[in-house]
């Protein structure tokens, strides 16, 4: 070692904020490989049964699809909102965005339930009788209609359970206005769930 | 440590909000019209310009480091290639 | 360097507790490598002597120990713990971890707490793998593969014993995240991209592909499970699913993930080759760029697995083509190895004989693939012992020799013992005679027709075979005879000096074993890291 510089008292409490956001997309791209799967399974078979996929598509409700897609958007606005606020020193603000998104982001939970039991009423589920009548094609569209909305859904709730925490904490001032890094990540963890949304809405609602 | 760029006020956000409304209901509109085949295309396109100003905006790509970005691209790059690939094999079966 | 055994990591806790505590709630990166390294030893010593059962059943025809259905579960155990939990974690979770910061000049990786997580949620997932062992059903017995239909027709375990994977998986995807932020964020002043040391590089393209790659096996997974629990169809030909898109999905993780076998190894080679040739390392932009090429192309070529399997035509020829686009880049680097080697001043200590022992399996390990890459010759030897001997070639000649090569390069570092150089020469010199006894007749069983998984096989097969399981006592009894003298070292060995190789990277400016947070000063660096002219000033200091 030739030369070596002072080491500050920073290098041993270390924060990294760029760090922490860059370990987060990071994570997020896991996130998109994962539904990235899912989508080319979608691909595959919609090639392989567009016809089918088209008449399956009819018996979606495109108006709760397009509530949905405008409820996701708005929560994402709530988060980024939220984030302003406390950038600019305004916590009740930030509280109040948030507990906004949560609102938002069971008003989409509300729906996704209505619309699937609508479904399972009119006997469309994985393995029922009715949909196994169907042809492939169609049992096909219900089953990647279930298990990617299903999935996206899941997403919806873990970021719901993030965002609950990071409320609190908020709350109690463990995030401030100088160090908020963990509100950027959950935010970023829920404007992911709305792209995914962005893409699930135009594939399965709107391919009449 | 701290941001190096400053970060977009309470109005853009919303200016950005509105316009993903639009797309929404362009796409929703164009849906109701049969385009044939480039249906689907027009859908994904859109869904892609939504997406973006997403990422840039709300997600705040565009205030950060430049290596962010070329996180991203090679990201959806390597999705890109895995789909066309993977075609490779369906669409000449 | 006075009073290192007071600062010694070993004896040092990052909490407030102290004894087995100490460890188990750590947030030392070296402490956590440590933990990586039992496990993992661990479930490979399992992981050997179910071979060494399988291969004990196949010395003669028909049934020798174990019925049919106990060998299939076995094959697919040995599949199972080989791939997820000993060579996928072993290099990055075990010496990446314990020397990738410590070689770009960093205290601790980029998120110790998160770095602790991922060795929980491996332990969580290898406990799930044995729990599927013993519940009602029985064992899996699909293959590590997995292959639709049949993993969702039988009976046995397949779901939680994937679920397993899965939860592997997400530990993998942890220990990528953090490598590469560390990198990213915590090199030290001076370590620009080009100044960091090969392994690191080979790491930093393993954890791209863990952070690509992992998810689509994830998402697979899980597919297998939902369809195995609510029948949706997605990969059932009776209601229109594709067992075919299956394979592809499995592939796009699963062929990836041996470049995250290998690329870490082959990280270590290029740190062996210049310490003991004392010569700088020939082409170190060409080989760090490499392992970014390795990485990338081997992402590509997923489907060369699935020649037979029913694809088109079109997608055949291109992915056989990628697939020998990808020879290139491994060759760049074998090449490079050799010509660092030339007019160096060689010194063959125990690594550096492992690294010879290496370039010998895996070019033939890799030469084979070149037979198997092409579509003709595939057709013939698919799913035969040929290609079992050729993964055994490049995964355990491969991956496999290099973790003893690693181990013997930086366990004096790790521990501040030395082991019997002696005796390590001859292991060395064991394990490959055990080596290519046990596999390299597979080669020949595989070209004359010798199927893969079978529990039965024509007289005709039984000499060779005997050779085989003959050689793989050889191999398991080296393997305990290394793991032998390492205990023996731990206890009785003799104090390591902080550089006892004459190595030049960051590792060995630092006492053996290393401090707490590994440097005293961060450095600055000023030099190449293969450059052995500091050498000298080291020796002063």
């Amino acid at each position: 070692m030739n030369n070596s510089h002072e080491v500050t008292l920073e290098n041993h409490v270390h924060r990294d904020d760029v760090g922490a956001r860059m370990g987060m997309w990071l994570f997020l791209f896991t996130e998109v490989l994962l539904f990235g799967g899912m989508f080319l399974v979608y691909a595959v078979y919609r090639f392989q049964n567009q016809e089918q996929f088209k008449l399956a598509a009819l018996e979606l409700n495109t108006g709760i699809g397009t509530l949905n897609t405008i409820i996701l958007l708005t929560s994402s606005l709530t988060v980024a909102l939220s984030i302003a606020a406390i950038q600019n020193k305004n916590k009740f603000l930030s509280i109040v965005f948030l507990n906004s998104t949560l609102l938002l982001a069971l008003m989409f939970m509300v729906n996704k339930y209505f619309e699937w039991s609508t479904k399972f009423a009119h006997g469309i589920y994985p393995g029922s009788k009715e949909l196994l009548e169907k042809p492939n094609g169609q049992i096909l569209f219900y089953g990647l209609y279930y298990v990617m909305t299903g999935l996206h859904g899941l997403h919806v709730l873990i970021g719901m359970i993030i965002l609950y925490i990071i409320k609190r904490q908020i709350k109690k001032d463990i995030i401030t206005p100088d160090k908020y890094v963990k509100l950027e990540n959950s935010g970023l963890y829920w404007h992911l769930v709305d792209l995914i949304w962005i893409f699930l809405f135009p594939l399965f609602y709107l391919i009449q | 440590m701290e941001h190096t760029k400053k970060h977009p006020g309470y109005t853009t956000y919303i200016l950005v909000w509105l316009a993903l409304l639009v797309f929404t209901s362009i796409t929703v509109t164009i849906a109701g019209i049969d385009l044939g085949k480039y249906t689907l295309l027009i859908a994904m396109f859109i869904a892609a310009i939504k997406s973006a100003l997403v990422i840039n905006i709300f997600m705040h790509i565009k205030f950060e480091e430049k290596i962010f970005k070329v996180f991203i691209f090679l990201s959806g790059m390597t999705l890109l290639i895995i789909f066309i690939l993977t075609f490779s094999d369906f669409l000449f079966r | 360097m006075a009073n290192t055994i007071a600062e010694n990591y070993l004896h040092q806790s990052t909490n407030k507790y102290k004894g087995i505590l100490s460890w188990l709630l750590t947030t030392d990166h070296k402490k956590i490598g440590l933990l990586y390294f039992v496990s993992i030893l661990f479930f490979f010593l399992v992981g050997a002597i179910i071979g060494l059962l399988m291969r004990l059943e196949l010395i003669a025809p028909g049934r020798t120990i174990m019925g049919p259905q106990t060998y299939n579960t076995l094959f697919t155990l040995h599949g199972v713990i080989m791939i997820f939990l000993f060579i996928v974690p072993g290099l990055p979770a075990i010496f990446g971890n314990f020397f990738l910061p410590i070689q770009i000049g960093a205290r601790d990786v980029a998120f110790p707490r998160l770095n602790l997580l991922s060795w929980y949620v491996y332990m969580v997932g290898a406990i799930l793998a044995l729990v599927s062992l013993f519940l009602p059903g029985g064992p899996i017995d699909t293959g590590w593969t997995f292959y639709i239909p049949y993993s969702i027709r039988t009976n046995t375990n397949v779901s939680l014993a994937i679920f397993a994977a899965f939860v592997l998986g997400f530990s993998s995807i942890l220990t990528g995240i953090n490598f590469i932020t560390t990198v990213h964020r915590l090199r030290a002043p001076g370590m620009t991209f080009f100044k960091m040391p090969l392994f690191v590089w080979a790491t930093y393209a393993t954890a791209w592909i863990q952070i690509i790659a992992t998810p689509v096996i994830g998402i697979t997974i899980l597919l297998v499970i939902i369809e195995r629990a609510f029948g949706v169809g997605i990969f059932d030909p009776a209601l229109g699913g594709d067992p075919i898109l299956y394979q592809h999905l499995f592939w796009i993780y699963s062929h990836p993930a041996v470049y995250i076998m290998i690329l870490p190894a082959m990280g270590v080679v290029s740190e062996i080759i210049p310490t003991f040739s004392r010569r700088t390392i020939f082409g170190y932009k060409a080989i760090a760029m490499s392992s970014l090429a390795i990485a990338f192309i081997g992402y590509l070529v997923w489907a060369h697995h699935m020649f037979t399997s029913g694809m088109s035509d079109t997608a055949r020829w291109v992915f056989s083509l990628l697939t020998f686009i990808v020879a290139l880049p491994s060759g760049v680097k074998i090449f490079n190895w050799v010509a660092t080697m030339y007019k160096g001043s060689i010194d063959p200590q125990p690594p550096f004989l492992w690294v010879m022992s290496f370039i010998f399996l895996f070019s033939i390990g890799g030469l084979t693939g070149l037979v198997l890459g092409s579509l003709a010759t595939d057709i013939h030897v698919h799913d035969t012992y040929f290609v079992v001997a050729h993964f055994h070639y490049v995964m355990f000649g491969g991956t496999g020799t290099i973790f003893f090569g690693a181990l013997h390069y930086w366990f004096p570092k790790m521990f501040g013992k030395m082991y019997n150089i002696k005796l390590s020469k001859i292991a060395v010199a064991l394990f490959f005679i055990g080596f290519n006894m046990l596999y390299f007749p597979k080669f020949i069983l595989g070209y004359m027709g010798m199927p893969r998984r079978y529990y039965d096989y024509l007289p005709q097969f039984e000499p060779l075979q005997k050779v085989s399981t003959v050689g793989s006592w050889i191999l398991v009894g080296t393997i305990f005879f290394i793991v032998g003298y390492f205990i023996h070292a731990l206890i009785k060995g003799k104090k390591a000096t902080s550089n006892p190789w004459g190595g030049v990277t960051l590792e060995w400016h630092i006492p053996s074993p290393p401090i707490q947070e590994n440097f005293e000063v961060i450095p600055t660096i000023t030099h190449k890291p293969y450059d052995f002219s500091q050498l000298k000033e080291m020796k002063n200091e």
